[in-house]
């Protein structure tokens, strides 16, 4: 059996506030496998951010270790860092981040910039990105001309782009409502039909039930960790509720 | 990622920021503008003292009547002529560090040619005058030293007369009244402009010592053997301090001065006076150009401030960057390459400002400018500098951020 892309072994991170350390994760060790689909839960502060940001290597653990595709980046350099979130990870975040006053399609070439694709591979690239998440008639619009939907599905696109081994979304649909919510979590299992690794926080019930597996943090501790058999669909239901809307 | 990526995101980063860039630029823009001006009007004035020297001859000391204080302030100027013709023609023979030495009588009057009338000073010279003063004749020829022994009634006239008589015409062979009595020009002499009083030199006419003092200035002066001045050029090779001693020694001779008595001469070094004013331009010149420099640093600080502003607004965009793949030196790369794209693009319209302003000021001050290739590349040069210099601090600043802290910054 092939070894799991994600393992992590009494991961620590610590913060100093004002001199006093914060306990943010107290020993995390999980494995997710490729071609998982993981729903991290918990309560506001159980460092559910925290974790995503170590595994997107946004962030250095104070303590244990992490391997990546059996690479231990907790022992990697800043610029091998940045290698790593640039071609192995594509990392959604909750408030989208776009880069403001920049159409669609060079939101989603930024990636590709750091890695010297050239410039006609960089359009076509990012384009059939885009296509892919359905926005192929609006790449040179401007975060500003976007609905929030819309938004993140670019950000998905740019996540996508340099074709990582791992997404890693938090809280993905915290800022947008229920039908954008679940049309979005449609686009990440049909991401995670094609084989793609998607790990996703949220403190939802609802959008945790479009995963395989739920993983639930408490005061920076693994409290949960189950299978869900029988994953919603969420392009079904996306569905179901355009035709309420419409009755 | 390659330096022409990061000079687009630079530039997209300043597009979209234009007002902001504008106004950062102007600092530059008005910082460049001013060095060059400056250097300009700087350079334009050192270049007069300099042209005024050349016209001046190098090697000169000119000998006047009266006598200085221990002081150095000129006493009874004017009241009495105590140097003569013959006092020139002894220096020529008998200083041996003397190339040529001439006498010069001046006189004043009415002066007609052609169908024009002209009112002008005039020289008496001897032939070595045009030496000493390292004066050339344009056309024509000079006078010789049969026409000072005939009293030959020939003149050689400066630019000025000669546009002021007869026009364009050629004045060669052309008959002039000077007090009434016809001299023929036989030469016209080369250009040499304002002198440092602002006096103009081609307004001039030259004859020889003997034609001014026995047909024009009449009876009283012919018996009289005094001069206005005596020019002196010293050899290239010889110590002017030297000839200057010598000098003095033969007139107190010839004038039969007691030692403790004062002299009744003086000699002045003109190349000296004018070397002093040419030092105080060029410093003048430093000055400015150092004046001028203070506020291109000021506009480097506009810089950096700008750009520190820009960091900390950015800074989401950063670690945005950053967590896309973006290394530190990719960010420090952008932001570098932004404040010298500042700093040059404000620095090229500087340069324009400058070579307007130079211009500007000859034209409407009229003053002598000088724009010397040198300032601009130094002044663009220098605002490249300032760009890295007060660019760099921001951009690390920048790129040292943690891509985690980075994004979370509100
Ligand atoms: N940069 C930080 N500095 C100090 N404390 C932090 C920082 N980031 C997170 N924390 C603390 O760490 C704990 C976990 O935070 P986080 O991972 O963001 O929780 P969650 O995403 O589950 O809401 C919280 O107590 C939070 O206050
Ligand atoms: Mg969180």
């Amino acid at each position: 059996m092939e070894p799991p892309l994600i393992i992590t072994r009494r991961l620590t991170k610590n913060y100093h506030l004002e001199g006093y350390p914060v306990h943010a994760l107290r020993g995390v060790s999980v494995e997710i496998g490729a071609g998982e689909f993981v729903a991290v839960m918990g309560p506001s502060g159980s460092g559910k951010s925290t974790f995503m940001n170590l595994l997107g290597c946004l962030d250095r653990p104070s303590g244990g270790e992490y391997l990546l595709a059996g690479e231990r980046a907790s022992d990697l350099s800043g610029d091998a860092l940045a290698a790593i979130r640039n071609r192995r990870v594509g990392f959604v975040f909750q408030n989208f981040n776009l880069l403001p006053r920049t159409s669609a399609l060079e939101n989603v070439e930024l990636p590709l910039l750091y890695c010297g694709v050239p410039a006609a591979e960089r359009h076509q690239r990012a384009r059939a990105k885009l296509e892919e998440v359905g926005l192929g008639d609006r790449m040179h619009h401007q975060p500003s001309q976007l609905s929030g939907g819309q938004q993140q599905r670019v950000a998905i696109a740019r996540a996508l782009v340099n074709d990582p081994v791992l997404i890693l979304a938090d809280e993905p649909t915290g800022a947008l409502d229920t039908h954008t919510s679940c049309e979005v979590m449609a686009l990440l299992q049909q991401l995670n039909r094609g084989g793609m690794t998607v790990v996703l926080v949220t403190h939802e019930q609802e959008i945790a039930s479009f995963a395989h597996r739920v993983i639930s943090f408490r005061d920076g501790r693994v409290v949960e960790d189950h299978r869900i058999d029988q994953p919603n669909d969420a392009a079904a239901m996306a569905a179901q509720r355009q035709q309420e809307l419409e009755a | 990622m390659n330096l022409l990526a990061s000079i687009r995101i630079a530039l997209r980063a300043l597009r979209v920021n234009k007002l902001r860039s504008s106004l950062t630029m102007l600092g530059i823009i008005i910082g460049v503008g001013a060095v060059i001006t400056m250097i300009a009007v700087g350079a334009g004035a050192q270049a007069r003292v300099e042209e005024q020297i050349r016209s001046l001859g190098s090697n000169l000391i000119i000998i006047l009547s009266g006598s200085v204080s221990s002081s150095g302030a000129r006493l009874g100027f004017g009241s009495q002529r105590t140097i003569t013709e013959d006092d020139a023609y002894a220096i020529n023979r008998e200083v041996p560090a003397v190339q040529a030495a001439a006498p010069a009588l001046r006189g004043a009057g009415q002066v007609s040619g052609g169908n024009n009338n002209w009112s002008t000073a005039f020289w008496g010279v001897s032939p070595e005058y045009l030496e000493a003063r390292e004066w050339n004749i344009a056309a024509g020829k000079p006078f010789g030293q049969a026409d000072v022994q005939g009293s030959a009634k020939v003149a050689v006239i400066g630019e000025t007369v000669s546009k002021n008589l007869f026009g364009d015409a050629d004045p060669i062979g052309q008959v002039i009244r000077v007090n009434k009595v016809p001299l023929t020009v036989i030469g016209v002499l080369e250009r040499k402009g304002q002198s440092f009083g602002g006096r103009d030199q081609d307004d001039v006419i030259l004859m020889p010592i003997s034609t001014a003092r026995n047909r024009i200035m009449g009876a009283a002066q012919s018996k009289r053997r005094t001069v206005n001045n005596i020019s002196v050029k010293v050899r290239e090779d010889a110590s002017m301090a030297e000839a200057e001693e010598d000098i003095r020694a033969l007139l107190r001779q010839r004038h039969r001065l007691q030692a403790g008595q004062n002299d009744d001469f003086f000699l002045r070094n003109l190349s000296e006076v004018l070397g002093a004013r040419e030092e105080s331009s060029r410093i003048m010149t430093l000055l400015l150009a150092a004046v001028a420099s203070v506020s291109l640093l000021v506009g480097g600080i506009g810089i950096m401030n700008i750009m520190l502003v820009s960091v900390t607004e950015r800074t989401r965009e950063i670690g945005l960057r950053m967590a896309v793949g973006a290394r530190a030196r990719d960010i420090l790369t952008q932001f570098l390459v932004e404040a010298i794209t500042l700093a040059l693009i404000g620095g090229l319209l500087g340069v324009a400002l400058g070579v307007a302003g130079s211009y500007a000021i000859g034209q409407f001050a009229g003053w002598r400018i000088a724009l010397r290739p040198e300032s601009i590349a130094l002044a663009v040069g220098f605002a490249g500098v300032i760009g890295i210099f007060f660019g760099f601090y921001p951009a690390r600043k920048a790129s040292r951020l943690l891509p985690i802290e980075a994004l979370r910054y509100e």
